[in-house]
């Protein structure tokens, strides 16, 4: 049955095929010069090292709501809460950065643990009416995202908002608490090792641990495993609280990375972006990091090409759109598998 | 001879690359009746979904009146006056008997559904057929026996002449059977063409002119009825001579291991569905529970096995009171439960056979000697499972999905009896199995049983419970209505009768059965 599997890959790699196509359609139409633009938008993140720093640096969020939300995905909770876990997750780590004095190896860790905390409190919410009340997870959790935008917005701008700058933006995190970027002219920072980290624990949670065993048993059968006596109850709510602790970590080291000032004045995206992750990762820890660098190429690109041709950045959202819709469609090239199916078994009879 | 129906070569692969159907050749003659037979898994099913157009087949031909004919849905079917009898009932139970027989068809006045007509109309064709049935009543109401002649008359609504009966006699009480078997014969005199798919022999022999074997997705023969015998059926069905009968050792029971008493069950309707029932099982006995399918066997199983918390009674289970506790306790008691529907409740499809069997001790200290799972005991596990309980796969590692119905049934079986439970629940424990998985289960489960584990069996096989259980039950609209201490003294015919709610027994309250 190996052969399904390069069927998985065939599969998605046509439709990323397809979808690349369909956008230079687009841009062809659109643009006085499609060839340069697609090829800024393809060759774009690898001319230079600032831009390839750029993707890098836009791949390690994303890692962290893809592995989020792969891990509600796999408990079959249509959790969508990461946007607002990892916004909270970040307001919670500007606090703690502004405020608290720590040396500097251990200002950062209190800082993400805080963000973990403040991702699991959101996760909790959704988790614990479905598991108690039967709510719709998909509804409360997206909700929530807003409700957890003004929370933060309210602490930033009442509490710990810099009145000297001209903007909205936070105080300056105390430089204690920064993750060091260590690889000039790129903004790479050390959160990227905290990334590595999390793929490493969500994949030995997932498929090493009773936990992980139980949370997926839940997701591929619930009656199954209630019958089994896994308390699926607390599977639910636990699937959710720890997806928000790594989302809500996630937050935290954009924070602390790049950012060293709160200045988000809408939700990042971020969180959306993780469900598109977890999608082309088919919901495995291993592959969230290529699919995250993966859709970071894409973005980098789309901004290249935007700032350097006539061609604006959201023509990514196209072949976003047809990409997710190939890669989801059961039906799309299922006339082949069937046939390499029927070959198979007739083989094997 | 005359051929009504001829399909030559039909393949049939599903997408989880099941070979269903290998070059099969089937022909039918018009007005007889023609037993298709084989074991489950067999590919009779399939081959008759191809002719009704429910799936389409990789290769093959199918001929019709003469002509060749591309069946690409239900409605082609139809359109030919090809009707199917499904295995399972494609009604519509909050629907009266009328409305379910003109369903797709309904007689209208001006914008409206024409009651009157659509009442006449089946009253008409209950006649003309001789399937008598009240068109006023609705489905949820009425017995199972009555079920099947209004899904054979909805049937016959559309015109069919060639029908298709998939294991009509399934859920019915020999004498349901038997007035269904008066209503196919009145049929086949006025010319209808009747396919019936069975595995029982005694009713292939009473019932049809000719006889198609399957084995494996292939046609292994044609037969007259007439000049066969069981025993010559049965061998092709099977591929060697099968042991019918199964020799259950005699018991000694000791203690109780499960006490059930006046256990009651309200549905979310209201309607009461397990009204004060009560027994004991003994260790080193098999207690039968038999029954038509649907008299409260699923809610009084799920009662007893933590699925489902009982309105009333008390349940102990090995000398503990597991009333109204979670599946995990009753577990944690000494109970293991081989569930009715397997896929919703015995497996997870998706998941690997390894993962399935360690279900219920993933947790264990065995298992988890450190921090994190053990992969190599999990494998080991699997290994050592797969071939104690003889599951036929590549790699304990294959999704169990792809395994055969009587493979996926070993697997529940495999993790159930292995944690050394004193109490099984079986329910419908061979159901969609192949005779080779079902001798194998029967055995173990008298095995267990030998060694002293208490055994509840609950099965709409007569000839399943009738020959395994020590004692036996009856249960009808949610009662014990009879109890033989020893259940070889028992008829079929008997059993049937209580089954239907025809006879009862005196049984004193709280005693029943026990």
């Amino acid at each position: 049955m190996k052969k399904e599997h390069v069927f998985e890959v065939v599969r998605s790699l046509v439709a990323i095929l397809l979808a690349m196509l369909l956008g230079f359609i687009v841009t062809y139409l659109v643009s006085k010069q499609p060839g340069e633009a697609f090829q800024s938008f393809l060759t774009g993140p690898f001319t230079s090292p600032r831009r390839f720093g750029n993707l890098i640096e836009a791949a390690i969020p994303l890692t962290f709501t893809g592995l989020a939300v792969s891990m509600a995905f796999q408990a079959a909770q249509f959790n969508i809460g990461a946007e607002g876990q990892f916004f909270f997750g970040a307001t919670a780590a500007t606090i703690v950065g502004i405020t608290v004095p720590a040396p500097g190896w251990l200002h950062p860790i209190l800082a993400l643990a805080v963000g973990g905390v403040a991702g699991a409190f959101v996760g909790w919410i959704p988790g614990v009416l479905k598991a108690r009340w039967g709510a719709s997870e998909l509804v409360s959790s997206l909700m929530l995202n807003y409700v957890f935008f003004r929370v933060g917005m309210y602490l930033i701008n009442y509490h710990y908002r810099d009145t000297t700058a001209g903007a909205m933006v936070s105080l300056p995190l105390k430089e204690t608490s920064w993750l060091t970027q260590f690889l000039p002219p790129t903004r790479i920072h050390y959160g990227i090792f905290v990334a590595i980290l999390a793929v490493i624990f969500t994949y030995l949670f997932l498929y090493r641990s009773r936990w992980g065993y139980a949370l997926r048993m839940t997701g591929l059968n619930l009656p199954f495993a209630n019958y089994s006596g896994i308390n699926t109850t607390s599977v639910i709510t636990y699937s959710q609280v720890i997806s928000g602790v790594v989302a809500g970590i996630g937050g935290a080291v954009e924070m602390l990375g790049i950012y060293h000032r709160f200045q988000w004045l809408a939700l990042p995206g971020y969180g959306f972006d993780g469900i598109i992750v977890a999608i082309l990762a088919r919901n495995n820890p291993l592959g969230i990091p290529l699919a995250a660098l993966f859709l970071a190429y894409l973005r980098t690109g789309a901004d290249i090409m935007a700032r350097t041709t006539d061609v604006s950045a959201e023509m990514i959202t196209v072949i976003q759109a047809v990409m997710i819709l190939l890669v989801t469609a059961q039906a799309f090239l299922a006339g082949w598998k069937h046939r390499i199916v029927v070959k198979e078994a007739k083989q094997s009879v | 001879m005359d051929v009504l129906l001829e399909m030559k070569g039909i393949e049939k692969v599903y997408p989880n690359g099941v070979v269903a159907n290998q070059g099969v050749d089937f022909s039918v003659a018009p007005g007889e009746i023609h037993a298709l037979v084989g074991e489950n898994g067999a590919g009779k099913t399939t081959l008759m979904k191809i002719l009704f157009g429910l799936e389409q087949p990789e290769g093959g031909t199918i001929t019709y009146k003469g002509k060749p004919l591309h069946i690409a849905s239900p409605h082609v079917a139809i359109a030919n006056g090809i009707g199917m009898v499904h295995q399972h009932f494609m009604l519509v139970p909050s629907l009266s008997i009328a409305e379910n027989v003109v369903l797709g068809l309904e007689p209208k006045r001006g914008l409206s559904f024409d009651w009157k007509t659509a009442v006449s109309q089946t009253e008409e064709l209950a006649a003309r057929y001789n399937l008598p049935v009240n068109p006023t009543a609705r489905v949820q109401d009425i017995p199972v026996g009555m079920r099947q002649k209004v899904k054979i008359l909805k049937a016959l609504m559309r015109g069919a002449e060639l029908l298709v009966l998939d294991e009509p006699t399934a859920v019915l009480t020999p004498q349901e059977t038997t007035e269904l078997f008066a209503a196919l014969k009145k049929l086949k005199s006025q010319g209808h063409t009747i396919i019936f798919i069975s595995h029982k022999l005694r009713e292939v022999k009473e019932i049809s002119d000719r006889v198609t074997v399957m084995r494996a997705g292939r046609l292994i023969g044609v037969t007259d009825t007439a000049t066969a015998t069981e025993r010559d059926i049965s061998r092709m069905m099977v591929g060697r001579d099968v042991v019918l009968h199964v020799d259950k050792p005699p018991t000694t029971p000791g203690d109780a291991v499960l006490r059930v008493e006046g256990v009651r069950y309200v549905a979310d309707t209201g309607k009461e569905v397990v009204k004060g029932v009560s027994f004991e099982v003994r260790a080193g006995e098999v207690l039968g529970i038999a029954g038509v399918e649907g008299n409260g066997q699923r809610e009084l199983v799920e009662i007893l096995t933590g699925l489902r918390k009982p309105s009333a009674g008390r349940v102990i289970a090995a000398g503990k009171n597991v009333t109204g506790k979670d599946c995990r306790a009753v577990r944690q008691a000494g109970v293991g439960h081989i569930p009715e529907d397997r896929m919703t409740h015995g497996v997870a499809g998706l998941g690997t056979i390894e993962e399935n069997l360690i279900a219920d001790r993933y947790d264990s200290k065995a298992l988890n000697p450190r921090f994190l799972l053990s992969l190599k005991s999990v494998s080991e596990l699997g290994k050592k499972l797969v071939k104690e309980f003889d599951i036929r796969t590549q790699s304990p590692k294959t999704p169990v999905k792809m395994l055969s119905g009587g493979n996926i049934q070993k697997v529940v079986v495999a993790r159930e009896f292995s944690a050394n439970p004193k109490l099984i629940v079986a329910n419908q424990p061979t159901r969609g199995v192949d005779v080779g998985a079902t001798e194998f289960i029967h055995k173990k489960l008298l095995e267990n049983c030998a060694e002293g584990a208490g055994v509840l069996l609950i099965s709409a096989d007569l000839n399943e419970v009738m020959s395994l259980s020590h004692r036996l039950a009856v249960m009808y609209g949610g009662e014990i209505v009879a109890v033989f201490p020893n259940a070889d003294e028992v008829t079929e015919e008997e059993l049937g009768l209580y089954m239907l709610g025809v006879k009862r027994m005196k049984l004193a309250a709280g005693s029943e059965a026990s």
